[in-house]
């Protein structure tokens, strides 16, 4: 079967399969979002925590993303086959793009602003919510849209652990050794991949200081 | 010329005994055995080289830096004692590039002490307004302006006005017109000369230049490797006996003067 007419003759149910695969991306990242950059913020007075927490999320940023979906499925509570499991594997791996960027957008800033916010009587809390957020923002968004970009291609892995999504049609495509069915899968994580980044890269600029 | 009665037999900024090392220095100690006593209204410049241990100075006085012995005292409290907090809301500051807020407009930084210390919308855009006109910049024209869109003198300029806008008893300037160029240098610091006797702030301002010392100052407080090497109010400075400020005087002569 060609390319064109398998897209046709399968259009609901590519369709359902993008829409599950976004679904579990969106939710992946809002948790990750929802982690990683309060986590960031509070490291950014504490040096030594820093540099642990970010050599945990590299670690697991380096195990495979099919190794860590077996390791998840034993486990109680978090594990087992299905979305659940695959949602905790993809914030995982999500969590050290935004963690880092997090972490270095509010640090790496002007010291003679830092400076100044401090000397005029600004609590921490003051500095961090009104002079480091708002100025590495743009940087902690370029965390997201990296983040973003990851998910979406490791999220068609997670079929394999029955998360349904785009990988669904990949995998059946490599057992029947059809490209039309893997493409299937394929064309659409790419297409969902380009277009979050165009969106958040535009979004990085807008919020761009100076 | 309205300037504000001032009582200057007030002590405003004390140290005593001072001395501070850098973390992991304790060997070779920035500043050591530095006594002074700042009056009210006085505008005292601290000259010396880079690395003489002005800015160090400077940062004591607002606890940005903590001494390793010795006492500080503003307004007869030991800073040590004061909340670093409430310290530094009545402690004006303005640096090199004046560091403002790149994400506020200039209003918003003029206002942000203000607004930090509770004060109401109304009062705060009155402040703004006349801190504007106090500093020479029109607010309709720049009010709205973010820092990157005006000049470094225009900069400056903003940074002294969001400095006094909570209406400090004491100015901290560290090089405040260091990056300017000399044209607009020389008339900040006459504009700044005038506006600190009006205003009759006590302010403390680092610089390493001598000419601006004695444009600004009221007295000039000259360092050499960490301590005090002299004393004195600019029209006796020149005459003062140390090997630091016959190094400065010379060095600022012009070539026809020091050949004569």
């Amino acid at each position: 079967m060609n390319l064109l007419g398998f897209f046709s003759s399968h259009r609901a149910e590519i369709l359902e399969a993008t829409l599950a695969h976004l679904f579990l991306v969106v939710v992946s990242m809002a948790i990750a979002i929802a982690i990683g950059v309060p986590l960031g913020m509070i490291l950014v007075k504490r040096a030594r925590l820093r540099a642990m927490a970010l050599g945990f999320a590299s670690v697991l940023q380096t195990i495979p993303s099919l190794a860590l979906f077996g390791f998840l499925i034993p486990l109680p509570l978090l594990g087992g086959i299905g979305t659940r499991t695959a949602t905790v594997a993809l914030v995982l791996y999500a969590l050290l793009p935004i963690l880092r960027n997090t972490v270095v957008g509010l640090t790496n800033l002007d010291p003679a602003v830092l400076e100044a916010a401090e000397a005029m009587g600004m609590t921490e809390t003051q500095v961090l919510m009104r002079v480091r957020f708002p100025l590495g923002l743009s940087v902690v968004l370029a965390g997201v849209r990296t983040a973003t970009v990851i998910t979406i291609g490791v999220a068609t892995i997670a079929a394999a652990i029955g998360a349904g999504g785009l990988g669904t049609f990949i995998f059946r495509g490599v057992a029947m050794v059809n490209d039309a069915v893997i493409l299937a899968g394929a064309i659409p994580a790419a297409l969902l991949a380009l277009a979050a980044d165009g969106a958040l890269g535009l979004l990085e600029r807008k919020l761009k200081v100076v | 010329m309205n300037a504000k009665a001032v009582d200057h037999s007030e002590i405003t900024v004390a140290f005593h005994a001072v001395k501070y090392c850098a973390p992991n220095h304790t060997a070779t100690p920035i500043l050591s055995d530095i006594t002074l006593e700042i009056r009210r209204g006085e505008t005292v410049v601290l000259l010396g080289r880079s690395g003489s241990g002005k800015t160090t100075l400077l940062k004591l006085v607002n606890r940005l830096l903590k001494p390793s012995a010795g006492e500080i005292s503003v307004n007869g409290q030991p800073t040590d004692l004061v909340d670093p907090i409430r310290l530094r809301r009545g402690i004006g500051y303005v640096i090199q590039e004046g560091g403002l807020f790149p994400h506020y407009t200039v209003a918003e930084n003029i206002g942000l002490v203000p607004g930090l210390e509770g004060w109401g919308r109304d009062r705060i855009e009155a402040r703004i307004a006349k801190m504007m006109q106090l500093v020479g910049l029109e607010l309709g024209e720049f009010g709205g302006r973010k820092p990157r869109e005006l000049s470094g003198g225009q900069r400056q300029r903003v940074g002294v006005a969001r400095a006094l806008a909570a209406d400090p008893e004491i100015l901290l300037m560290d090089e405040p017109f260091g990056a300017l160029d000399p044209v607009t240098r020389a008339e900040l610091q006459n504009e700044f000369a005038d506006l600190a006797r009006r205003l009759g702030k006590t302010i403390l301002f680092v610089t390493h230049d001598l000419r601006e010392a004695m444009r600004v100052g009221s007295r000039i407080v000259m360092l050499a490797g960490g301590r005090i090497v002299a004393d004195a109010p600019p029209s006796e400075f020149l005459r003062v006996d140390h090997a630091e400020v016959r190094a400065f005087a010379n060095s600022f002569a012009m070539p026809n003067e020091a050949r004569a």
